[in-house]
């Protein structure tokens, strides 16, 4: 119906091109014209971290970012964590601190995470509660992504 | 046999129960790899979207759809008139998908349509044209029930979908009300006259309890699609599909059998897919005009609008007490503002009653409530379901009542607290009962004596922080609840010929847990590895029957209906190999996947050869068994006595809080719990869940207000409407209670509702002995704080009315 757009850009590390309406945002790009779901759809509004990606190294909510302002950008979302190991570190925190329940929020959380470890490698529980203070969940009452995002920071330090 | 096999190995006992294992969905989850309903898509799906009221009460006069319907790209569009067999919703059947005639509240779904995209689909509801004729709002349950006040309800229904001009000979669905009056509960035992009159204090005030939601991350949505015959296929996220599947065959005038309900994972529930909602009715309409696909998903707005609430509450307590301590009496009155509709809210009353009777033992109780029809949102079942009200009266109660006694208020609610082996007023049975241990952990742990007085001696010293302690406690059911006839729960087991197990159970799977504790139970009891079992929960078509989730039951109940099942199991593997191997089969055991002879742990045989033997050579037989669970529980009569639950949680907490008088900011700094679960079955599934559920209490206690000003909800996003975040959480020391209930899967009870119930009423106690003010209304916002602090909230009296 509207004005379409043709972008380019590197997603996960491939360069890809996507011919995107004007007034789509990111997130709604990821989802619906490239296809990937691991970022979620929790507000539209930037204000619950659920649909948290990394541009250019730098976390953001795609739900705020147009998606014709990915052009010549490098994105990195949830699926493309895959052969990093600080990421690697960091799901296997998640998974055995509990910090997973519905899940919903997991992959944001992670993003974010991962952003605020490569920014912070020695964060501590405070600067870690700081760094996630955007991205809500429901379910966990937060104390064990905590306790995930600090170990997994730990768990790097200490590996050989 | 080889050499070397002859060699004797011995496998050492092991158990699964109390570890902390890793829910068994996590890594997919952390990958974002596992598909929510929001990231399924059908082939030839189409797109639908709701058409809302924005009015708050008004006639519909007229609604034209054409514009709509030529949108390219439209395939249908759907208002009450097209929907000729439509029929009322809800608890009380008083609720049609899409409104006819009147709107009563701002959600109020008016037309839908379905399109090719969301976009051309909004598009479309913007040229519906609706004329409406405005009608007076009432907002305020007080209100409702004034002689002469506007009725919300007061047309029959006919079943045809039309109201005004009821034909000849149709069927009336809803007779329509004479009066707001959703739903009324009285209860009552022994006589609170008689105790009143042996009470030395009696004390009566005035709670209000305001409204907040659920904020699933993943906001709703479904899809439904019918077969070329007719049959339906829905992917939903219901607690209750078993339950759910025969109603939306009634609402659609369909063979129960014909519909199969696929549950994806879920974004969260904590209570909120316990009803049906029109959105659902809707979608499955679309879905049938169309003959295509329909997908529906809620946006974050619709999500706050349309989605239930937690029941908010007026209530007036009367307690009194004898100068030793003793409880004489408990009158209990509230009006329950029932919104346009009747959903599960309403019905809270099931469990606010059992804490006014039962938490504490209690010769004479009365208790009623009027649940009234209003123009505001509707409430629903909220995790907590009603207790979070009840304790936060009778907490605070308990306190002021010490106080006006002059005892200390541990030891006051050390005299009266219930103990193993008690009966209650309203017949329900104590068998296993924590509930004195929980109250002197949770006050040892937080040293919660000595910070009382000191705090209360330092409030009038100088400086604007000030500290404050304060406790409460709570029961709930832990064993089930006998809501409906039935409580019970199918499970389907089959062992493969390599000793593993697939576990299919009716319980879904709602986030908490539920698949990774049951896969716990089952190798527990055959002596696997929790790497052997695949868990089935998700299908109508594959699963057996469950009455649902609610009721923090799925561990209790569906954990003793897997128990059964693999109990079963084991029993025929032993028969087979105690033949096989010569032995007899009491001296036969499973363990680390072998057949082992108990006594010793000697290997008799692997259990996956004994399998695959089983199946190629012997009597080519499977190990495939069922059972359902019936929980020993009673399912309440009119006068709502009898033992609802097979067994009861009971747990106190501590809640610490600093109070800046300046601001009227309260800080919640600590929360310690002390949690009788009968028996921790998954540490870290068991840690979260009460974590999570504390952050839910202090967002109930602090921070959520669903802000609803005559009908409208001025907040229905989260920039205003203010979840806890990370930096907020306070310190959270939890303790268990091992009580090892008779009845429990290895002992244990439920507790998926009980960590959100205690906090708002302890903060409201921490905040008294802080500042010498009592906060009788939540939230405890700044301004609220501040208000009381400075004298400038009048107390707030309802007296007590009862409908007639
Ligand atoms: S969806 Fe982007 S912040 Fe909520
Ligand atoms: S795990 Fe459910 S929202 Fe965070």
């Amino acid at each position: 119906m509207s004005l379409k757009h043709d972008i380019e850009f590197t997603l996960n590390g491939v360069k890809r091109q996507a011919s995107v309406d004007v007034t789509m945002n990111t997130l709604a790009m990821l989802r619906d014209v490239i296809g990937l779901t691991g970022t979620k759809y929790g507000c539209g509004e930037g204000e619950c971290g659920a649909c948290t990606i990394q541009v250019d190294g730098v976390s953001l909510n795609s739900c705020l970012m147009f998606a014709v302002d990915c052009d010549g950008r490098e994105l990195t979302t949830i699926e493309g964590l895959a052969n990093d190991s600080k990421a690697d570190a960091l799901r296997e925190a998640f998974v055995e601190h509990g910090a997973v329940q519905c899940g919903f929020c997991t992959p944001g959380m992670i993003m974010q995470a991962d952003h605020l470890l490569h920014k912070h490698p020695h964060a501590d529980a405070e600067c870690v509660k700081r760094g996630i203070e955007g991205n809500l969940c429901r379910c966990t009452g937060y104390k064990k992504i905590v306790d995930a995002i600090v170990a997994a920071e730990d768990g790097q330090r200490t590996a050989p | 046999m080889s050499v070397s096999e002859k060699k004797t190995r011995i496998i050492e006992p092991d158990s699964l129960i109390g570890k902390r294992i890793p829910k068994m969905d996590a890594p997919e989850k952390a990958s974002g790899r596992t598909r929510y309903i929001h990231d399924i898509n059908l082939s030839g799906q189409l797109y639908g979207k709701i058409l809302r009221s924005g009015r708050i009460h008004a006639l519909i006069k007229s609604i034209d759809t054409s514009a709509a319907r030529a949108l390219p790209g439209v395939h249908v569009v759907i208002t009450a008139a097209d929907i000729p067999d439509q029929r009322p919703i809800g608890v009380a059947r008083d609720h049609f998908p899409l409104k006819v005639g009147r709107v009563r509240s701002q959600r109020d779904e008016i037309a839908a349509v379905a399109a090719e995209s969301e976009e051309i689909a909004e598009a479309a509801l913007k040229l519906i044209k609706v004329v409406y004729e405005d009608l007076p709002v009432i907002s305020d349950p007080e209100d409702a029930i004034k002689p002469g006040a506007a009725l919300i309800h007061p047309e029959p229904h006919g079943a045809d979908g039309t109201h005004l001009h009821l034909k000849q000979g149709t069927s009336i669905a809803h007779r329509g009300k004479a009066d707001n009056i959703a739903m009324r509960f009285d209860y009552a035992h022994g006589d609170v006259v008689k105790g009143e009159a042996e009470s030395d204090v009696v004390i009566e005030d005035t709670f209000r309890l305001h409204y907040v939601t659920h904020c699933c991350m993943g906001v709703s949505g479904m899809i439904a699609e019918f077969d070329a015959s007719g049959n339906l296929l829905m992917y939903s996220n219901t607690q209750v599909p078993f339950l759910h599947k025969r109603e939306f065959a009634e609402y659609l005038n369909m063979d129960p059998a014909r519909i199969r309900i696929i549950q994806p994972p879920i974004g969260g529930g904590f209570g909120s897919k316990l009803d049906i909602y029109p959105f659902e009715i809707i979608c499955l309409f679309l879905a049938r005009a169309a003959k295509r696909p329909v997908k529906m998903l809620f946006t974050r707005e619709e999500e706050f609008l349309a989605s239930p609430t937690r029941q908010p509450v007026l209530l007036t307590l009367r307690s009194g007490c004898k100068k030793d301590g003793t409880l004489t009496f408990r009158q209990v009155h509230t009006l329950h503002d029932n919104g346009a509709y009747t959903s599960w809210g309403a019905t809270t009353p099931f469990v606010m009653m059992q804490t006014f009777s039962s938490l504490y033992r209690v010769p004479h109780c009365d208790y009623h409530t009027a649940a009234v029809y209003t123009n505001n949102p509707y409430a629903g079942s909220f995790r907590g379901y009603g207790n979070l009200q009840a304790t936060f009266a009778i907490e605070q109660h308990m306190d002021m009542m010490a106080e006006a006694i002059g005892m200390d208020s541990l030891e006051f609610r050390l005299k009266n607290a219930q103990d193993s082996g008690e009966t209650t007023g309203q017949g329900m049975v104590f068998k296993s009962c924590g509930f004195k241990d929980c109250i002197n952990t949770a006050a040892q742990r937080s040293d919660y004596s000595r910070k009382f007085k000191e705090n209360e001696a330092n409030r009038g010293k100088p400086g604007n922080i000030k500290h404050g302690i304060g406790m409460a406690s709570m029961l709930h059911v832990g064993g089930g609840a006998k809501i409906y006839p039935s409580d019970g729960c199918g499970t389907i087991l089959k062992m493969d010929d390599f000793a593993n197990v697939t576990l299919i159970t009716g319980a879904s799977e709602i986030g908490q847990g539920s698949e990774t504790v049951l896969s716990q139970l089952v190798c527990e009891e055959l002596g696997l590895p929790i790497s052997a079992i695949t868990v089935v929960n998700n299908d109508t078509a594959i699963t057996p029957w469950d009455v649902g989730v609610h009721a923090s039951r799925t561990t209790f109940i569906a954990g003793n209906s897997a128990i059964g099942a693999a109990k079963k199991a084991k029993a025929k593997i032993l028969a087979v190999a105690a033949k096989k191997y010569d032995a007899a089969e009491a001296d036969l055991d499973l363990r680390g996947g072998f057949v082992i002879k108990a006594a010793s742990g000697e290997v008799v045989v692997e259990l996956s050869k004994l399998l695959r033997n089983l199946h190629f050579q012997d009597k080519a037989e499977l190990v495939m068994t069922t059972f359902y669970y019936e929980p020993p529980s009673v399912h309440q009569g009119k006068d709502f006595k009898g033992d609802v639950s097979a067994a009861y949680a009971w747990a106190s907490q501590v809640v610490e809080v600093e109070v800046d008088t300046d601001t009227g900011m309260v800080r919640m700094t600590k929360i310690t719990g002390a949690h009788d679960v009968g028996r921790v079955l998954n540490r870290l599934g068991i840690e979260g869940q009460i974590e999570g559920g504390m952050v839910m209490g202090q967002g109930y206690a602090l921070t959520e207000d669903l802000m609803i000003v005559d009908g409208v909800m001025r907040n229905p996003n989260f920039r205003d409407y203010k979840l806890v975040t990370a930096p907020e959480i306070p310190e959270m020391d939890i303790a268990f209670i091992e009580s090892m209930d008779g009845e429990g899967p290895q002992g244990a009870k439920g507790v998926g509702e009980a960590p959100s119930i205690c906090i708002a009423a302890a903060a409201a106690n921490a905040i008294r002995n802080a500042t010498g003010v009592r906060m009788f209304e939540l939230p405890f916002t700044p301004e609220k704080v501040y208000r009381a602090l400075h004298g400038q909230t009048p107390k707030r009296y309802w007296k007590p009315w009862k409908a007639e």
